[in-house]
């Protein structure tokens, strides 16, 4: 695979050093002389210097034969911009940007850029995560439709424990899909009763999500 | 809302091109905010006038909604960079659903490439080549 990293920062360093282990072909663009250099001790050609917001750029690259963009600079409105002219320019097929304002990933996704991972949010929700009893971690969102699967342990405060499918209210718009326990992989029926160390994955629209945890995860 | 007025107008940059238009706006009778990252930005503005000024970075959620993007009538990206002007712009168009959004952009290609993406965008950089061309037929 071809692989175009715009910005040459920490993250965009580390990944780069990554890929190229897995044996990807890739090139790095920093516009910061300074930064530059030091990637090039590191990565040698496969950093160039310039700007990856400029079109000239892009196309000096090879952005017309790369398979994905990711677009990891400092600032969401370089990262947006550079994916949406990856798309529509050089049609890139998979476009990656870094979010820094989690209220953009939205609008990132909506203007087409195909995955986006925002630092702010996932460390927010790490915090979260351990204050709350019922710890929720998110495994696929769907761009499209505000709905995501999520897992989340079954601790002895759960109000699912020893409790039947069918005699729960679920909220709208929400259905536990399959239940791990041990090694073993259950589709979960009407007849099937919880157990404390369960794990179960939720398919869920992401405003039913509070109300999901609040009923069923958390310590009543 | 008197005769000149257009309504409610943000605009995202204290720029000379940004305070120009937001006087202008301003004298109208229009209600104009004005947002810059630098607070010395606005001492391109009148002294004592009547537009509302906010400090806050170009592409953030909640400065475009504490600048009242949710209810303006226009939107004006006129920042320095090109590319603040265009997420910002997009994220007024689609998001905030502003009824009037343009945005300035210098890169006459990049002003192309969101120009077919919908936006209304007005490139500097096109406008002056085009001046001196006018002006090196002219006798």
């Amino acid at each position: 695979m071809y692989i175009i990293i715009v910005g040459g920062g920490d993250l965009g360093l580390s990944l780069a050093k990554f890929l190229l282990e897995e044996k990807h072909e890739l090139v790095v663009v920093e516009k910061d002389p300074a930064r530059f250099a030091r990637l090039s001790e590191e990565l040698g050609e496969a950093v160039i210097f310039g700007d990856g917001a400029e079109l000239g750029t892009l196309l000096d690259m090879g952005a017309n034969r790369a398979d994905v963009l990711v677009a990891v600079t400092g600032t969401d409105q370089d990262n947006l911009v550079i994916c949406q002219l990856a798309k529509l320019i050089y049609l890139i097929p998979r476009t990656i940007a870094k979010i820094n304002d989690p209220k953009n990933e939205e609008l990132f996704s909506s203007l087409g850029v195909d995955a986006t991972v925002s630092g702010t949010k996932l460390i927010a929700s790490l915090i979260e995560e351990k204050i709350d009893a019922g710890m929720t971690i998110p495994i696929l969102a769907f761009k499209e439709g505000g709905v995501e699967i999520f897992k989340s342990e079954l601790s002895q405060d759960s109000s699912l424990v020893n409790r039947k499918i069918s005699k729960l209210k679920l909220p709208d718009e929400c259905n536990i899909i399959a239940v791990l326990r041990g090694n073993q992989v259950i589709i979960p029926r009407g007849d099937t009763v919880f157990r404390e160390g369960d794990e179960i994955f939720v398919l869920i629209r992401k405003e039913k999500k509070e109300a999901f945890k609040r009923l069923f995860l958390e310590a009543v | 809302m008197s005769s000149g007025s257009i309504g409610k107008v943000v605009i995202l940059g204290c720029s000379k091109v940004g305070a120009m238009l937001a006087t202008w706006l301003s004298q109208e009778g229009s209600d104009v905010v004005v947002i810059d990252s630098q607070d010395s930005s606005f001492a391109r503005l009148p002294k004592g006038g009547q537009i509302k000024r906010i400090i806050g970075i170009g592409l953030e959620y909640d400065t475009l909604k504490r600048a009242g993007l949710e209810s303006a009538d226009v939107f004006l990206a006129l920042t320095n960079s090109d590319n603040i002007n265009i997420a910002a712009a997009e994220l007024a168009q689609h998001k905030f659903k502003v009824p009037k959004v343009a945005c300035r952009v210098y890169g006459p290609q990049r002003a192309k490439a969101f120009e077919e993406l919908g936006l209304n965008i007005i490139c500097p950089t096109v406008m002056v080549a085009e001046k001196f061309q006018e002006f090196l037929k002219t006798k």
